[in-house]
């Protein structure tokens, strides 16, 4: 017995019906689209979502790059690329700047996205209120009503309780001013890179079986407070291999004395400057 | 000096290596055939079936050898193998009255129409070890002689229904095609086709401690069982460009209708309400504990309080698919570097004002 695969693993007629899920989510920012989410053969949780939109855009003439944590060579990362050049046999790369499809598991990469680039990220949960309302049936009716106080409410309690908003990732905004969204598990550090982004960026869950999108140049705000403004991570010392102040580090332990180590979690961005170096 | 994120790609490819390794085991011994598997292991390879919501031995037997017998794992195998089959139709419905049927039995009824048909049970052997079962090739059993079974086999509800002391089991107005949850994700309210559906792919273990909480006050409905019935059922496809049916096989199912109290309403008389359990192959425990939680889930339909776990259909619904848990539970063995090092940083810096304050006598 042989079994043979169609291009990108799903049959054609799957494909398009993810892609008419994606035009709707195109049409309205920040909406979330249910949408027939089909079994993978990877792990619900290992990005079946993302691994469901890069199947039913990708094309022969794509350029694809798959990153987690940032990095290329990250386990997961390695298994999803070395996926899609099974079923697809199209050129991958670690480059930022040279790949026209770039799947992602919490990170956007260093390197400004350009127009014409698409964004595949992993969305293991898309609804923002989960959290603090369990009901699918309440938090869809919530988002009809553009009725976010929820949300407020669990930032301002975060302040009056830590003085902070205690919100470190996956940290929610709102979309062309209408739906509040889950940028995926990505640190707010990132956040920024979602607004006005001129890349298109796509969001699939799996498990949860929804769909969102950013369409490119869309107003994207990190939800704050007049008061309490929203600001991003920031660290003391620069990238130990390159020296970047700008890029988001990864914490190394070195030691067993707990020495530490600071690096750049995007390494095509790190190696690069490096070899510019 | 740094070596954390290099080597993913010969670091998975050794894993697998060593994954297949031990899946064959010691070669000294016979490697296992997949035909043994289906036929002397067939209630794992039925349950790989139901909860892969595909049914082909061959293929849930070659799925549970792939995954060295873990059932979950091989329901996931066969799961992203189903995703790429395209759909050549629907079958005809399938009338559970015209079963040949292997086993009947009805907890309800001292005797009933063709009577108890106890079939393939271990319901009445005494659960001892049997060491004659450690050495191959001990003699077996013959088959007993008994006199064949009335075809069709009536419902033993049907009996009630007469009377008119149970439900009507009547489709729904304008009796619609059900949804498919394998192609339209799942939404809420789900009917109850849809809630069947996603029940008889849903996982046996998660379902029979929901099914055992209603029998322990967590949404009593007091049951009876008032038949289980197994057997073989043939299947038809219509094609369209022959003008008629055409039978695709057989198929073995079991099917559980519970029996539940009831006492009526202001619209209603009291009467007897039902609960469904149907699933592919040999599937006792599965579909009572089905037909117990499909009652529990009529909850609101039938103006009962929701106060249990087991009636709350987005609880009950979004928890069973056994892939999806299994995937979203051990996804946090996957790297989180990046998001535990934003919490990090902001626990410093919460310690830090904390400690700040601490100092701070005024």
């Amino acid at each position: 017995m042989k079994i043979e695969f169609n291009f990108a693993f799903l049959d054609e007629n799957t494909k398009r019906m993810i892609r008419r899920g994606l035009l709707k989510a195109v049409a309205i920012p920040g909406y979330q689209v249910p949408f027939g989410s089909r079994e993978m053969p990877l792990p619900y949780g290992w990005g079946t979502g993302g691994i469901q939109v890069t199947a039913s855009v990708i094309g022969r003439d794509d350029c694809l790059k798959v990153i987690d944590q940032g990095a290329d060579d990250t386990t997961n990362a390695v298994n999803i690329r070395s996926f899609f050049q099974k079923v697809t046999g199209v050129a991958t790369t670690t480059s930022t700047a040279r790949a026209s499809l770039i799947q992602t598991r919490h990170r956007i990469p260093e390197t400004p996205l350009r127009p014409g680039q698409i964004m595949v990220f992993q969305v293991p949960e898309p609804e923002p209120l989960r959290t603090l309302e369990a009901s699918e049936q309440e938090t869809r009716t919530l988002h009809a009503y553009q009725d976010y106080g929820l949300m407020h409410v669990k930032l301002y309690e975060d302040i009056a309780r830590h003085g902070h908003i205690a919100t470190s990732y996956d940290y929610p905004v709102m979309v062309n001013g209408r739906y509040l969204a889950s940028p995926s598990p990505i640190p707010k550090f990132d956040n920024p890179k979602l607004h006005h982004s001129p890349a298109l960026l796509l969001f699939g869950a799996g498990r949860e079986k929804r769909l969102h999108a950013i369409p490119p140049w869309t107003r994207v705000e990190s939800l704050a407070f007049d008061d309490h403004p929203f600001e991003v991570q920031g660290w003391e010392a620069p990238c130990s291999l390159c020296g970047s102040r700008d890029s988001y580090l990864d914490e190394i332990v070195t030691d067993n004395a707990g020495s530490r180590l600071y690096v750049c979690s995007d390494t095509d961005y790190c190696t690069s400057r490096r070899e510019e170096a | 000096m740094y070596v954390a994120v290099k080597g993913g790609e010969t670091a998975i490819g050794h894993a697998a290596q060593l994954l297949a390794h031990a899946r064959r085991g010691d070669t000294a011994l016979a490697e296992l055939e997949c035909r043994q598997l289906a036929g002397q292991l067939r209630h794992a390879v039925h349950r790989v079936m139901q909860e892969g919501s595909l049914f082909d031995e061959t293929l849930a037997a070659l799925a549970l050898k792939q995954a060295a017998g873990d059932v979950v794992e091989a329901v996931f195998l066969l799961r992203a193998f189903r995703t790429t089959l395209p759909r050549l139709g629907s079958t005809r419905p399938i009338d559970t009255a015209a079963m040949r049927v292997r086993r009947r039995v009805s907890g309800t009824f001292k005797d009933i129409p063709g009577g108890q048909v106890l079939g393939p049970t271990a319901d009445y052997t005494q659960r001892l070890l049997d060491p004659q079962l450690l050495q191959c090739g001990a003699a077996h059993s013959e088959l007993p002689q008994a006199d064949p079974l009335p075809n069709p086999l009536p419902s033993v509800l049907d009996t009630l229904g007469a009377e008119g002391l149970i439900e009507a089991e009547l489709p729904p107005p304008g009796d619609p095609a059900p949804s498919d949850l394998t192609t339209q994700p799942l939404m809420f309210p789900a009917d109850r086709p849809t809630r069947l559906q996603n029940l008889a792919r849903g996982d046996e273990g998660f379902l029979l401690g929901l099914a055992y909480s209603t029998q322990r006050g967590y949404a009593e409905n007091h049951p009876f069982a008032g038949e289980i019935r197994m057997g073989e059922l043939e299947l038809f496809l219509e094609v369209p460009e022959l003008g008629f049916a055409v039978s695709l096989g057989e198929m073995t199912v079991t099917e559980c209708q519970m029996i539940n109290q009831f006492a009526g309403s202001a619209s209603e008389p009291p009467q007897f309400t039902r609960g469904y359990g149907l699933a592919v192959g040999e599937a006792e425990r599965k579909t009572m504990a089905m037909a117990l939680v499909d009652r529990a889930l009529r909850a609101q339909e039938l103006g009962e309080r929701i106060t249990a776990p087991a009636q709350q259909a987005e609880f009950v619904l979004y928890h069973t698919d056994n892939v999806e848990a299994s995937g979203f539970v051990q996804h946090l063995k996957l790297p989180h570097y990046v998001d535990f090092q934003a919490e990090l940083s902001l626990l410093r810096t919460l310690r830090q004002e904390h400690e700040t304050r601490q100092g701070d006598p005024a």
